[in-house]
């Protein structure tokens, strides 16, 4: 796999001689994942069109526990230790990790939303006259909070890192920058997520 | 103080001399997620349009004037912008599709339908102008070896 530099203040940003770092080439959006994402999209379309219970459900849980799941361990347990390594280390992992959040996030969200919806019209939960339509409607406003800080926060930075880490002199100071709100923005939404917790074990139990 | 010294890089970073872009966006996405939220909160039953109407013009606006904003400053890297801008709204456009597809396939139409559909649009056209500022803001590369943050041309 070819290799590039990143020029690091000897592995403190702001002071001291600088040093090189190498950094693992990558797509910023990886290529060979598009396909798969086709493929879940299509099972979405077509969950929707058949508007079976089973297929809702599936849908909606695999990709709503893939969402919270990513969300908690990302905010709680790789961010923390992503701070806490070095910087070479964070390049690399961060050249790792990232590419492949760019393609799987959007899509699990995408696919708990629209098939959510449908297994609420299928059960009638979004029926204003529906006992849980509280909660359906808490729901709507965890995931408006989290799609803010997301969409507005957390992706543009995860963009913004790999776009730098792909530059011939990524400069480390606005890699830092990105991955420090990365990491926090992270974290927010890993709390949001106990919500999510929360009202989906409600509903599911009625 | 010479341009490339640590307070004017600094402060360019920080994007002192750019509109709030991020925080204009972040109100006009939230304006529209609301608007998105009431809406799916009283459908399929009958929804007084008042108010997301009133939230999807207000997030609109704010959208408008954050890209009349941006579109001002001088020097900006449109290039890089569009360069990632264009595949974001690609993926945006693909996501609002699926969920109108959703509401279609539930028999939404009429007034309902006009309001989730512009209010889709602002949504994937918001995050696109997000993402690509964010990336174009540090476009500028630091100075070989320097070490120092690169920032948006002034």
């Amino acid at each position: 796999m070819a290799q590039a530099v990143v020029s690091t203040p000897g592995g403190t940003i702001g002071d001291g001689p600088a040093a090189v770092i190498e950094r693992p080439d990558f797509q910023i959006v990886p290529r060979a994942g598009l396909p798969i994402v086709a493929v879940v999209l299509g099972l979405l379309v077509a969950g929707v069109a058949v508007d079976k219970l089973w297929p809702l459900i599936f849908l909606h849980v695999v990709g709503g526990a893939a969402w919270t799941i990513i969300d908690l361990f990302l905010g709680f347990v790789l961010g923390p230790i992503m701070g806490q390594l070095s910087i070479p280390a964070r390049v690399e992992f961060t050249t790792r990790l990232m590419p492949k959040m760019v393609l799987i996030m959007p899509t699990v969200v995408t696919v708990t939303l629209v098939a959510g919806w449908q297994l609420s019209t299928f059960l009638g939960t979004n029926l204003t006259g529906n006992p849980l339509h509280g909660w359906v409607v808490a729901s709507f406003i965890v995931v408006g909070v989290m799609a803010v800080i997301a969409l507005g926060l957390l992706e543009p930075a995860n963009i913004a890192v790999l776009t730098e880490l792909k530059k011939p002199q990524p400069n480390p100071a606005v890699i830092e920058r990105l991955m420090k709100r990365f990491i926090y923005t992270a974290g927010a939404t890993g709390l949001m997520q106990i919500a999510t917790l929360v009202i989906m074990t409600k509903l599911s139990a009625g | 103080m010479s341009a490339s010294s640590p307070q004017v890089e600094r402060d360019r970073i920080d994007g002192v001399r750019l509109p709030p872009v991020t925080a204009l966006g972040m109100l006009s996405l939230a304006l529209v997620l609301v608007a998105g939220i009431y809406l799916s909160a009283h459908l399929p039953k009958h929804v007084p349009l008042g108010p997301a109407i009133a939230l999807l013009a207000a997030s609109a606006l704010v959208f408008t004037g954050n890209a009349l904003a941006l579109s001002r400053v001088d020097g900006f890297p449109w290039r890089r912008f569009f360069g990632v801008a264009r595949w974001a709204l690609l993926a945006y456009a693909t996501i609002s599709a699926m969920i109108e597809y959703v509401f279609l396939r539930n028999h939404t139409g009429g007034s309902p339908l006009i309001v989730l559909t512009l209010s889709l649009i602002v949504f994937a056209l918001n995050v696109p102008l997000l993402i690509g500022f964010t990336v174009a803001r540090y476009d500028q590369p630091a100075p070989a070896g320097s070490g120092a943050p690169a920032g948006p041309p002034s």
